[in-house]
């Protein structure tokens, strides 16, 4: 699985940079086509040995035997978002990521995360400071973010704005429908008392 | 010799001229012939909404009373596309209202519509009768209640696939009682639960109703109060097929689905629930579509389903088919004109379901009318291949995919080339291809002299070197859509193709090895296109330009660059080599 470096900034750069080898592997960036022709199959051999068809590097330490779910590149295999979001495999593992909107006031267009990447709402707030560029800081019970102009709310399931960080993570993720950073009197508002 | 014709004769022969390229070869004939043409459009399609200007549509065609557009490119419905690329529909629909008070149709396909634009359309356009909105998305439920509130002459309302802010099911209330003129609902894609009243009173007024597909929400018991009330009816979705089995539900069903003489298409099936499928056991002779892409049920089941329809057409179905359903299908449907094949698990490494290259071969052996294939699936020989073109030479459309990237002929671990270049070889009428599986540049070669007809062409984790994209740009007369994601295509065999990128819609290529320096020179000598570079890593001009980029997407316009970019998009233009 790739680490959660990789991930820290939400955008999931290292699925979508160019990268001349088979996904899922942690090759060095640096590959010039010459050897991008030499490395980018496996020999058939050692293809049908490990049975792995490329998906994880040999070298790689955490690499796990059992039916696994892929590495998952972005866009492949080429299933339209709502086939995925509409189709619940029976199987958990490997399952489609869980992409939500992410708005943040004053900014002209929208963004959007996955948030199964996260484990946690560190994670989370820290893909989101990263993407926007700015602050948003520690969470606590009484005061929300305070200390921020910034505070995370999003929408659940019942169409109220609620404040990240409040419920537990698991209860967050199946009740997240969009993120929404709000941004001076209004986040200061919520951060307060509520 | 023109004038001696007057206008008026002209034009009533014209009005038997529908097809966009029939009409368009009219207008090239002579001046009075185009003038004369262009005032008698009533349908236009625009391919790419930024090929053309608005401003310009409407100053060539007065006259038109229905429009369809299309926007984001295809491999933005497998998230390459980032959002806020574009495809912004309000400014079309802006332009129309001034220019075609009498419009009647717009269809849209994965394009940005805002709810401001379905209220622009809901009160610009009094004669308004169908809309269309395919992958779209940017509007909520508010926004079909304008819609629903104001197009007193709707007949039409096709939500397929959108992305819709579901704030809540009110909006179909907002349809007037007077309202009477629906013939076709499609709200499978909304989420949240719709007033069942308020549906059942709009089907129950509407005797033209035709199609109805329902969404999710809608349970299983209530089925049969609307197909009771819409008897008429030839398409119809299901919502979520599940229930407790129940005597008295079950044959309320099956008498309501009895009852629907005329049903020629089912779709839905979420959650199926085997137990329920007798219930539409009697429609299933009558069947030419069937769509049981959510039904989660296993081969057993679909197999008793499929081997009654002996008049299928088109099928769409999850791979729990497997080889031994496929054969079934072979066996019963020989009117089986396309086939498509999603996977249940496509993220898993080993196979969950006996779905092998087998199926598609027996499908291929035993249905002589198969145009058009969608298959995923986990293995593909070269064999299998040869044997699917040499039975099927009257294909039309072959997406294959091999849920592996880059897997080779699992018999022989050879790459796919042969197999592939058989396809093309015999399938003389190919017009769409989608390539999977290990491949080299050899079979670009093959595809480059053989596709002759070849209009759309989807490449991924394929090829060699740029000599496999040389072969695609300088063969393949019809090509008008190229999309390539991760292969090792670059500079030369674009520079070398450049003035082929005019013949062609579009060309998309993500994750290959295009230097920034080549999509400046493309740019500046072909101002033709608009060569754009879309990279979330900030401003290619501050590096070096022999760096790759991101993504690129080229595609022919008369409209010049476009000026609604986001800031991850690049525009190169003539002015390019003054940065």
């Amino acid at each position: 699985m790739e680490s959660i470096v990789d991930r820290e900034d939400g955008l999931n750069l290292k699925a979508t940079e160019l990268r001349l080898g088979l996904p899922g592997r942690e090759e060095s960036e640096k590959e010039t086509m010459a050897s991008f022709k030499n490395n980018k199959r496996a020999s058939p051999e050692s293809a049908v040995a490990d049975g792995s068809k490329g998906d994880f590097d040999a070298g790689d330490g955490d690499r796990e035997t059992a039916p696994v779910a892929k590495a998952q590149v972005v866009g492949w295999p080429p299933i339209r978002s709502y086939r995925k979001n509409n189709f619940q495999p029976k199987k958990a593992e490997g399952e489609a990521g869980m992409y939500v909107k992410v708005s943040m006031d004053g900014a002209p267009y929208l963004r959007k995360i996955d948030l199964k990447v996260y484990q946690c709402y560190p994670e989370l707030l820290k893909a989101l400071e990263n993407m926007f560029k700015l602050t948003i800081g520690v969470y606590s019970e009484r005061e929300g973010y305070k200390g921020s102009e910034y505070a995370p709310t999003y929408e659940d399931k019942d169409g109220d704005w609620m404040l990240v960080g409040d419920v537990p993570w698991e209860m967050f993720m199946s009740s997240c429908k969009r993120l929404r950073i709000m941004k001076g009197s209004e986040a200061r508002g919520l951060g307060c008392g509520v | 010799m023109a004038k001696s014709f007057p206008e008026e004769v002209l034009e009533h022969v014209f009005s038997f001229i529908t097809s966009d390229s029939d009409r368009n070869a009219v207008s090239l004939v002579c001046k009075s012939w185009y003038e004369i043409e262009r005032w008698c459009r009533k349908r236009v399609f625009v391919g790419n909404c930024y090929a053309v200007s608005p401003r310009i549509l409407t100053r060539r065609f007065p006259e038109v009373r229905s429009v369809e557009i299309k926007g984001k490119p295809h491999f933005a419905d497998f998230n390459l596309v980032p959002e806020g690329w574009g495809g912004c529909v309000y400014p079309w629909i802006s332009a129309m209202a001034g220019a075609y008070p009498w419009l009647e149709e717009i269809r849209l396909k994965r394009m940005v519509v805002s709810d401001e634009a379905l209220e622009l359309i809901s009160t610009s356009f009094c004669n308004f009768k169908v809309l269309v909105l395919s992958s779209c998305e940017g509007f909520s439920t508010d926004g079909l209640a304008s819609i629903a509130a104001n197009c007193r002459k709707l007949r039409e309302l096709d939500l397929r696939e959108s992305e819709v802010d579901d704030l809540s099911g009110h909006w179909l209330s907002h349809f007037p009682d007077t309202w009477t003129s629906l013939v076709s609902l499609n709200i499978a894609c909304l989420g949240s639960e719709v007033s069942f009243s308020a549906l059942e009173r709009l089907v129950a007024r509407s005797p033209n109703l035709r199609t109805l597909r329902l969404n999710r929400a809608v349970s299983l018991e209530k089925l049969h109060n609307l197909l009771c009330r819409a008897p008429q009816l030839v398409e119809f979705g299901t919502g979520a097929y599940s229930s407790e089995l129940r005597p008295d539900v079950f044959s309320n069903l099956a008498g309501a689905f009895s009852g629907c003489k005329q049903l020629k298409g089912l779709s839905g099936f979420w959650d199926l629930v085997p137990a329920y499928l007798p219930a539409i056991y009697l429609t299933c002779s009558g069947l030419t579509s069937l769509n049981l892409s959510y039904a989660t049920i296993q081969s057993p089941d679909l197999v008793k389903l499929v081997s009654q329809c002996r008049n299928l057409q088109r099928l769409w179905v999850l791979d729990y088919i497997e080889d031994i359903g496929l054969d079934a299908l072979a066996a019963s449907c020989k009117d089986l004109q396309e086939l498509r094949v999603f996977p249940s698990d496509p993220y898993v490494v080993d196979p969950n379901v006996s779905l092998t290259e087998r199926g598609l071969v027996a499908v291929s052996e035993g249905c002589p009318k198969l145009q058009s294939v969608l298959y995923f699936c986990r293995q593909m020989s070269n064999a299998a291949l040869v044997a699917i073109a040499r039975n099927r030479p009257n294909l039309v459309c072959f997406r294959l995919c091999i849920i592996e990237p880059r897997a080779p002929d699992y018999l022989t671990l050879e790459p796919l080339d042969a197999g592939f270049g058989a396809i093309v070889e015999h399938c003389k009428e190919l017009r769409r291809l989608s390539l999977s599986g290990l491949l080299t540049d050899r079979v670009f070669e093959y595809i480059g002299t053989r596709g002759r007809k070849l209009e759309m062409l989807s490449i991924a984790f394929a090829g060699d070197s740029d000599l496999g994209l040389h072969h695609v740009l300088s063969g393949c007369e019809s090509l008008r859509k190229l999309e390539i994601r991760d292969c090792p295509f670059g500079d030369k065999a674009l520079l070398a193709n450049a003035a082929k990128l005019e013949t062609m819609r579009s060309l998309w290529m993500s994750s290959c090895s295009v230097s920034f320096g080549a999509c400046k020179l493309l740019g500046q000598k072909l101002p033709r296109l608009n060569v754009e570079v879309i990279d979330e890593r900030g401003s290619p001009y501050s590096r070096p330009e022999s760096c790759l980029v991101e993504k690129l997407y080229i595609y022919r316009t008369v409209a010049g660059p476009r000026i609604d970019m986001p800031p991850f998009v690049w525009t190169i233009d003539e002015d390019a080599a003054l940065r």
